[in-house]
């Protein structure tokens, strides 16, 4: 339901697959939302950003990592983890292998510690590019094991969200970890510590009704499609069309459940901004020295 | 019908029978005393889910329970037992109120999922399932759930994560419905019997991967005589569970609940 249409959207991004104007293969893209053909290099000097109408582009993990991280911090989680294939679907594992060679991602999702303006964090980033950032035992893990890393080393956590939901390959194993990481979560709240989720295009299902959606502080990046069911499904419940802009960052900001839509340009230095404000010294841990 | 020659899809079906007992039916059996309280306390009381305080003994119990009609009229009130953003924020606050006083929880699923709509969306049911979850992860008291029919997806979990988790034997529990599981994932709608064998959505199924504790046999066809039976069989669990936990001090309640989410694995080392 979901994926299909994120799909669609994906194949008409990849402008090597089908193109009516004979281009170098690899070196355009062509924007989904205004059509023009636009010379990769400038979009990515762009922050993967359409130079001609402003449209975001969904972002590769290493992309990201470099656009948040600084430079030389980032030191990865070393977890060598597979998915046992609890359905024991035929053609999953084949797909996942064909995908790693492909992205050069292990998984949906990336994670460890680096430095964001000098502030130190843990952070997990997800990729729409492996099986749309779908949440797996590995990717369930992933999150759960950077949750508790971040209880252990006593720092901030950000997430990145992007995803269709649960994987349907791995069935209720996948639905559970929306419980895993959340009942994680619930730990990382008593430590006190602080939890910023951030929300990309698209972000739904699962991820949503799990740890995207519980961050002490959620932002959005402007534009970015987030709900938990997929319009498709709920048109066909409902027998009618939705309004415009419906389950858009700015619908949720709308309706109570973002903090904050940030731009991709000021992403960074809203975080790390977020990030040391929290650091301030809270009533009660100062004593009487709370102004000094 | 021999239950142990039931297809999954026959279990599906059995599951989605409209004459299927329903949470209140196995409440009112399963308790000496029910008495049903409402509201959200920020909008709304919505009817899909049913809230209250009961007992068994001397002993208070919190129950939560997603409720299914028993008629066209009251399915029609009760949203065909699918719960909205509202629904889940109103067990928040019976939680709540359960820890509050240190009464154990009870929840009873049967949904065919959270509903889909616009207006859901909008009152934001990916967070009020988050948020459910998220409470009863940390709740200082034992949860004991029972799945009786349908456990669609998230909207089953949303008031799931507990100590303890039973099945009937003919529920089922899963990440969605059979037929959207095969749209999806095939591309074919049509192909949902073989879906259903395949999603491991069966009470045995899920004992076997460890998510549940305990399967409660049932009949594949119950008559008043069984049913009764069902509901002791159920009562017993519940009764043994609180007991057991009772030497638990908080802390451990909620560690105990932790643990069991956190060991189902589904990944291995390599």
């Amino acid at each position: 339901m979901i994926v299909d249409k994120i799909k669609k959207r994906e194949s008409r991004n990849d402008i090597t697959k089908k193109s009516k104007i004979d281009i170098p293969v690899g070196k355009w893209i062509k924007c989904d939302k205004c059509g023009e053909i636009v010379y990769k290099e400038i979009v990515r000097s762009n922050m993967n950003i359409c130079p001609n109408c402003g449209h975001y582009f969904r972002m590769h993990i290493g992309r990201r990592l470099e656009q948040i991280i600084d430079e030389g911090t980032y030191k990865r989680f070393e977890l060598k983890i597979e998915t046992t294939n609890p359905l024991g679907l035929e053609d999953y594992p084949k797909k996942l292998k064909s995908l790693r060679e492909k992205t050069g991602l292990e998984e949906a999702v990336a994670c460890g510690t680096g430095k964001i303006n000098g502030e130190e964090v843990v952070i997990a980033i997800m990729d729409s590019g492996f099986m749309m950032g779908s949440m797996g035992a590995v990717v369930g893990e992933k999150i759960t094991y950077s949750i508790e890393k971040a209880i252990e080393l006593k720092l901030p956590l950000i997430i990145f969200s992007v995803s269709g939901g649960a994987r349907m390959q791995e069935g209720i194993i996948s639905l559970m970890q929306m419980a895993k990481t959340t009942a994680a979560l619930t730990k990382l709240d008593e430590a006190g510590l602080l939890y910023i989720s951030v929300l990309t295009d698209p972000t739904y299902g699962g991820v949503t009704a799990s740890f995207a959606s519980l961050g002490d502080i959620i932002l959005a990046e402007p534009g970015a499609m987030i709900g938990f069911a997929g319009p498709r499904v709920i048109e066909q419940t409902i027998g009618e069309s939705l309004p415009e802009g419906f389950q858009t960052a700015e619908f949720l900001l709308e309706h109570g459940f973002i903090d904050k839509i940030v731009e991709r340009k000021d992403l960074k230095d809203t975080l790390s901004q977020l990030v040391k404000l929290h650091k301030k010294r809270n009533f009660g841990d100062g004593g009487k020295n709370f102004f000094n | 019908m021999d239950s142990n020659k039931l297809t999954a899809w026959d279990v599906v079906e059995i599951a989605r029978n409209p004459k299927r007992k329903t949470s209140l039916d196995y409440i009112l059996e399963i308790f000496d005393e029910f008495i049903e309280l409402h509201g959200d306390r920020i909008s709304t009381d919505d009817k899909s889910i049913v809230c209250g305080i009961a007992t068994i003994d001397d002993r208070s119990f919190t129950v939560i329970a997603e409720q299914k009609g028993r008629n066209t009229k009251e399915n029609i009130e009760r949203n065909f037992g699918m719960p909205n953003p509202s629904s889940y924020r109103k067990a928040i606050r019976f939680m709540k109120e359960a820890e509050k006083f240190n009464r154990p929880v009870i929840t009873f699923i049967d949904t065919k999922g959270a509903y889909p709509g616009i207006e859901a969306e909008k009152k934001g049911q990916g967070e009020a399932i988050a948020k459910s979850m998220f409470e009863m992860a940390k709740l200082k008291v034992p949860i004991i759930s029972i799945v009786i029919g349908e456990g669609s997806s998230g909207g089953a979990l949303a008031i799931g994560v507990a100590n303890k988790v039973y099945m009937l034997e003919n529920a089922v529990y899963s990440i969605l419905s059979p037929e959207g599981y095969s749209s999806i994932l095939w591309k074919d709608a049509s192909r949902y019997k073989e879906a259903a064998e395949k999603m491991k959505l069966t009470a045995k199924d899920l004992f076997e991967l460890g998510i549940i504790d305990d399967i409660i046999n049932e009949p594949a066809e119950m008559d008043e005589e069984t049913f009764t039976k069902v509901s002791d069989n159920i009562k017993e669990h519940i009764k043994k569970d609180i007991s057991d936990m009772c030497s638990l001090d908080k802390k451990d309640v909620v560690e105990h609940r932790y643990q069991k989410y956190r060991k189902i694995k589904g990944f291995m080392e390599v």
